[in-house]
């Protein structure tokens, strides 16, 4: 490889690429051949940085000045000042907001210092387009020792004595999980890598799969070694064009390295991958559903047992993990199971990436050590809260998760403290939510999200959720009853245990911790027919400020309902019995009369 | 329903895709994709064209296409509107964007404008939340927009 003396890493993300990374990149490059500097400093386009609210992003190495929110024509800027001047571009620096300080190397952002990168190693350092960038960070390292120092059981000691936990929610013990795959005698056995990354808000996967697409490469070869599988294949989500793209390259690139194929290593291990593409259906996260539809079938989940580790892709044992679990292997290998084992609470070791999202000021990215406290993530890495508005709730594990709240703050996240405070890790996914949400309406939402999810096949998910998210209309709409929030909690109840699959045995979750935790704002939308958030429309009425209002007539014309009267020139009033509450006076108002109670 | 004519041309191109997947039942997935990218949806006569070459039932390819949300039998606009409804774009007020699609454009979600150019769905999450709210047509992603904008991002497509 070429030296340089000086690296411009450009975040080619999916949420930077959207703000025009793109451009960006190609005005530095210009720029540097305007300025004859195209063999002293390099461009790079790399996988997420995670700080994906003050995105686009320019990272310059050596210094690890961080550039935030450029434009294209901030690039001559940059090349003329810093590259060749060696002076900092100060306007384009992130600026603490406590401290009011600039930031000049992204080891001082407060967003960056809790973090540890296990999963997300290389993740906006690396091309990840370019294989020899993977193998320059110790990629395949790890492989090329399981093949030629360890047996297949050795691998699967260390990593069970490593504590890894599977990412995609369930946490089950990764290590174990292979070992039972690999006790199954078969002629024909898969490794399967769940990238159906279904639950909104979460894009950890995504963003591992743009980034470094080899550590999951590497690390499905080493479970086909441990399980005795000499295919592997990736299901994901056709939604995901440019992590598609990314994994087709790494694939190909692997395939001319000899890093899959035949007799890798020298050592007579085969190993090939193929991708199958998943069409948007949440449930194919479910490991039986999404076997099911890799085999062109509709996505609906069957019973467990048997497990797919027996009886999985046409018949045969397989083993099905998810990206993050595989972007973690290769660290485990080459750094050792007692290193990753320290890190991390008694039972959920190492770390966990979330995608923050929602009321938060960084949203972005994050990995942190198991045990981290809410507070850390959402005040210290998080920022805090947008706007300077009050904290109200975080939903951790998306729609099969919870919402947490202040009285949580200080619970160190793991597996177990989660499932504890009546949510659950998930895939990672944390929506943070302030005093203007309103939390019926979210356990509705989410709601709406499963009944659009469920496949259908069993009952209790297919007409149950669809009732739970009717009574919970009801209430938004102020037609609750009290009644109804003993059937909410009741029918929740009755989901969680007859449902078939995961998605319909957790889909109340949302509902019932709401109701736990927020059990006054459900009593005030049933009781005084209120919603303190302002959010929900059934529970809101237009009133004119008779003091504002100058008789102008304009909102009476536009009403669609003809619930307002009023002489001209004299203060109009709404008639509350006939108004459908569709906020057109509002719109139309010129003098701010119109109110919202 | 009306039947629709396939031309031939796209029917040959249908079938090649089909053989190119060896005629395997247990590619209707992928080669549903394929047929999608060529007709832009998947009418009837189109999941017919595929249940014969892969034989397989028309119910079966039909449970396959009704039950997955990116496969769409219905035409869509020449500018096709995704609006994101993920949890991260829902709490920053995708709901109202949303609302003023339907408005400025007269249309409900999974229809199109009478004279084809727009056509409006709903996405969950396309991981893009440090963007919420955001909306996306064709290709193109407009992060962080408000009802306000919506007129704007229309207009950008009135003379295209």
């Amino acid at each position: 490889m070429a030296k340089y003396r000086m690296h411009l890493l450009v975040c080619g993300g999916t949420t930077c690429r959207s703000s025009e990374s793109e451009s960006i990149r190609n005005a530095l490059e210009e720029s540097l051949e305007r300025n004859g500097l195209e063999n002293e400093v390099k461009v790079v386009s790399t996988g997420c940085f995670g700080f994906c609210d003050k995105g686009p992003i320019v990272k310059v190495i050596p210094g690890n000045t961080f550039y935030i929110h450029v434009k294209p024509e901030d690039a001559e800027e940059i090349v003329k000042e810093h590259v060749l001047n060696g002076r900092r571009v100060e306007r384009l620096l992130y600026l603490e907001p406590e401290k009011e300080l600039l930031a000049t190397g992204s080891k001082e952002i407060g967003f960056q210092k809790k973090q540890i990168r296990i999963a997300l190693r290389n993740c906006g350092f690396i091309d990840p387009e370019n294989i020899d960038e993977y193998i320059a960070r110790d990629g395949y390292v790890a492989l090329c020792r399981c093949l030629t120092e360890y047996t297949p059981q050795q691998v699967i000691e260390m990593i069970k004595k490593s504590g890894l936990r599977g990412r995609g929610g369930g946490g089950f013990p990764t290590g174990l999980k292979w070992e039972i795959t690999a006790k199954v005698k078969s002629d024909q056995k898969y490794v399967i890598c769940n990238a159906d990354e279904g639950d909104p808000g979460a894009f950890m996967d995504r963003s591992i799969l743009e980034g470094d697409p080899h550590s999951v490469i590497e690390a499905m070869a080493i479970n086909g070694y441990c399980t005795g599988a000499s295919k592997g294949l990736v299901y994901i989500r056709a939604e995901y064009p440019m992590a598609i793209k990314r994994l087709r390259i790494a694939i190909n690139q692997a395939k001319e390295y000899g890093l899959l194929g035949k007799n890798i290593f020298n050592s007579g291990f085969d190993f090939d991958i193929e991708l199958r593409y998943g069409a948007g259906a949440f449930v194919c996260g479910e490991e039986t559903a999404l076997i099911h539809s890799m085999e062109g079938k509709r996505g609906e989940p069957t019973f467990k047992p048997p497990f797919p580790s027996e009886h999985g892709f046409l018949g045969k044992p397989s083993n099905v993990n998810n990206v993050e679990t595989y972007a973690n292997i290769p660290v485990i290998i080459n750094k050792g199971p007692e290193w990753f084992a320290s890190i991390g609470t008694e039972k959920s070791k190492g770390t966990k990436v979330f995608a923050l999202a929602g009321k938060i000021n960084n949203v972005g990215l994050i990995e942190v050590p198991m045990g981290t406290t809410l507070r850390d993530v959402i005040f210290k890495i998080g920022g805090g809260i947008r706007g300077g508005k009050g904290f109200k709730a975080v939903q951790t594990g998306g729609p099969s998760g919870g919402c947490l709240t202040t009285r949580h703050l200080d619970t160190p996240i793991d597996y177990d403290n989660l499932l504890a405070a009546g949510s659950m890790m998930g895939s990672g996914g944390m929506i943070v939510m302030d005093e203007d949400d309103c939390m019926v309406s979210i356990a509705k939402f989410y709601l709406g999200f499963t009944v659009d999810e469920s496949c259908g096949k069993c009952s209790p998910c297919r007409i149950g959720n669809k009732r739970l998210y009717e009574i919970l209309d009801k209430i938004t709409k102020g037609e609750g009853t009290t009644e109804d929030l003993a059937k909410l909690k009741n029918l929740s109840e009755v989901i969680k245990d007859t449902s078939l699959c995961g998605l319909g045995q957790t889909s109340p979750n949302p509902v019932l911790s709401t109701l736990d935790n927020f059990w006054d704002e459900y009593v005030e939308h049933v009781i005084d027919k209120k919603c303190r958030a302002s959010s929900c429309k059934g529970l809101m009425k237009y009133v004119i400020d008779p003091e504002a209002c100058t008789g102008c007539t304009a909102c009476a014309r536009a009403c669609p309902v003809n619930a307002i009267s009023g002489e001209r020139k004299g203060p109009h009033t709404i008639n509350q019995e006939i108004c459908i509450k569709c906020g057109t006076c509002m719109e139309k108002c010129k003098f701010n009369a119109v109110l919202l109670q | 329903m009306a039947v629709i004519k396939l031309p031939e041309s796209k029917v040959q191109q249908l079938k090649n895709i089909c053989k190119s997947f060896n005629n395997d039942k247990g590619e209707l997935i992928n080669v549903l994709h394929k047929a999608q990218e060529i007709f832009g949806y998947l009418p009837a006569e189109v999941q017919e064209v595929v249940a014969k070459e892969l034989n397989v039932s028309v119910a079966h390819v039909y449970g396959i296409v009704s039950f997955y949300s990116f496969f769409s039998m219905v035409p869509k606009g020449k500018f096709s509107i995704s609006i994101c409804l993920g949890t991260a774009c829902y709490v920053r007020g995708a709901e109202k964007v949303l609302d003023e699609f339907r408005k400025q454009l007269n249309i409900q979600v999974g229809e199109s404008t009478p004279d084809g150019r727009f056509s409006l769905s709903c996405l969950r999450c396309v991981g893009a939340c440090g963007l919420a709210p955001v909306v996306m047509i064709g290709e193109k992603v407009y992060g962080r927009v408000a009802p306000e904008d919506v007129k704007g991002i229309i207009n950008e497509y009135a003379n295209l």
